[in-house]
């Protein structure tokens, strides 16, 4: 015989498990939906069209340029397999610069200039004091992180 | 665990536990603010602005370890039967509510400097999001009956239905693209932070810790002593 505690316990857990499976099921059925924003190999794989898309990367080194009309900024970023091109005339946070991840809002043009209304650093989990990183830098061992996965597998 | 299921023996234990925790929860807060605020190094990318994560993150810890305990709390509620589960859960809601508070404004004055933007709707920070509306929701809904078991059963539902969104909020920043970085600390390879400000930070932690269990010890005193008056007022109505 079955116990009431252990048959609430059941109950419970069974409950619990249904729970899980539906959550589950539901978040991976709409897991670019649930991803804040798409990686450059993304917009290859999938292009976005004129749907306003958030893109994130690494800003590639050396690709960081003003341009002439004095507030615009013109720059690349890379998930290392892709690179794009984004221009934007928003400001950049402080964190901005050669080799950070950012992410960027905005629309992927035709000419495949991607135009960001929005410019966000991204830090990866790493802390550390700056003569701790100077080292590593020294030493080739710095890595940063890349901000992001691609949201779409490459061929479906 | 019947053992501490009595009120009595419960009080007792309370007693002799509160006046040691209340003493190491200040010892270990001015230990770890020091360390945090004057010892600790700078970042190298993210200078003094670092020093947020010393409340940052242990609040965020507690928010879903109070959760955590709450959902556990409430199985035993359910399953068991257990006198001081409900009283547990209930003491504890408000003090889960406030450090998910903390977690999200040190959050968004964190993200600003850093990240360019207060708020952005990633998985992580609106998981967080809604563990706040939880805390909100069970608060409400305990409150809601006039039959105090009814909105102590329905509390507990609420808080195990609840409980699928703790994962969602851990594993968000492994699971989906987000804003928000990686775990630091608790990750597969070992913390990615340097030990001059991981000692700080598990200070702090520690100091968070302690300043709940004190702070639940004196509100579950309260909601069992209200409990008493309740009996006795109910008992003298009788009597009359």
């Amino acid at each position: 015989m079955m116990t009431r505690k252990k048959r609430r316990l059941y109950m419970l857990l069974l409950a619990l498990a249904g729970l899980g499976t539906a959550t589950a099921l539901t978040l991976t059925a709409f897991e670019e939906n649930v991803a804040f924003f798409f990686s450059p190999s993304d917009l290859v794989t999938k292009p976005p069209g004129d749907k306003r898309v958030r893109v994130g990367g690494l800003v590639e080194g050396g690709s960081v340029v003003k341009v002439d009309d004095g507030v615009s900024t013109r720059f690349t970023i890379t998930d290392t397999a892709h690179s794009v091109t984004i221009t934007t005339d928003r400001p950049l946070p402080d964190l901005f610069r050669e080799g950070q991840g950012v992410l960027v809002e905005g629309r992927l043009g035709a000419d495949g200039v991607f135009v960001a209304s929005e410019v966000l650093a991204k830090h990866d989990e790493k802390y550390m004091p700056k003569e701790v990183a100077d080292a590593l830098k020294a030493s080739g061992q710095f890595k940063p992180e890349l901000p992001g996965k691609p949201v779409y597998e490459a061929g479906k | 665990m019947h053992r501490f299921a009595n009120p009595a023996r419960f009080l007792r234990l309370a007693a002799l536990v509160l006046p040691w925790v209340s003493v190491l929860s200040a010892l270990l807060f001015a230990a770890g603010l020091y360390l945090a605020l004057f010892v600790s190094p700078e970042d190298y990318q993210q200078g003094d602005t670092v020093r947020i994560m010393y409340i940052h993150v242990p609040a965020a810890w507690m928010a879903m370890f109070a959760y955590s305990s709450m959902a556990v709390a409430a199985a035993c509620a359910l399953v068991w039967r257990h006198p001081l589960a409900e009283v547990y859960s209930k003491a504890a809601a408000p003090l889960g509510a406030g450090f998910t508070l903390l977690c999200l404004v040190t959050g968004s004055l964190w993200g600003e400097p850093m990240w360019g933007t207060w708020w952005v709707w990633d998985a992580r920070l609106t998981s967080v999001l809604i563990l706040f509306f939880l805390y909100l929701g069970y608060m409400a809904l305990v409150d809601a009956f006039d039959d105090p078991q009814r909105g102590h059963r329905a509390g507990s539902i609420l808080l195990l239905v609840g409980a699928i969104n703790v994962p969602i909020i851990k594993f968000s920043v492994d699971w989906w693209n987000t804003l928000h970085q990686p775990a630091s600390v608790l990750r597969m390879d070992g913390p990615s932070i340097h030990g001059d400000m991981l000692w700080p930070l598990l200070i702090l932690a520690l100091a968070f810790k302690t300043y709940f269990a004190a702070t639940v010890i004196l509100r579950m005193r309260a909601e069992l002593a209200e409990r008493k008056i309740q009996t006795l007022r109910l008992t003298q109505a009788g009597g009359v």
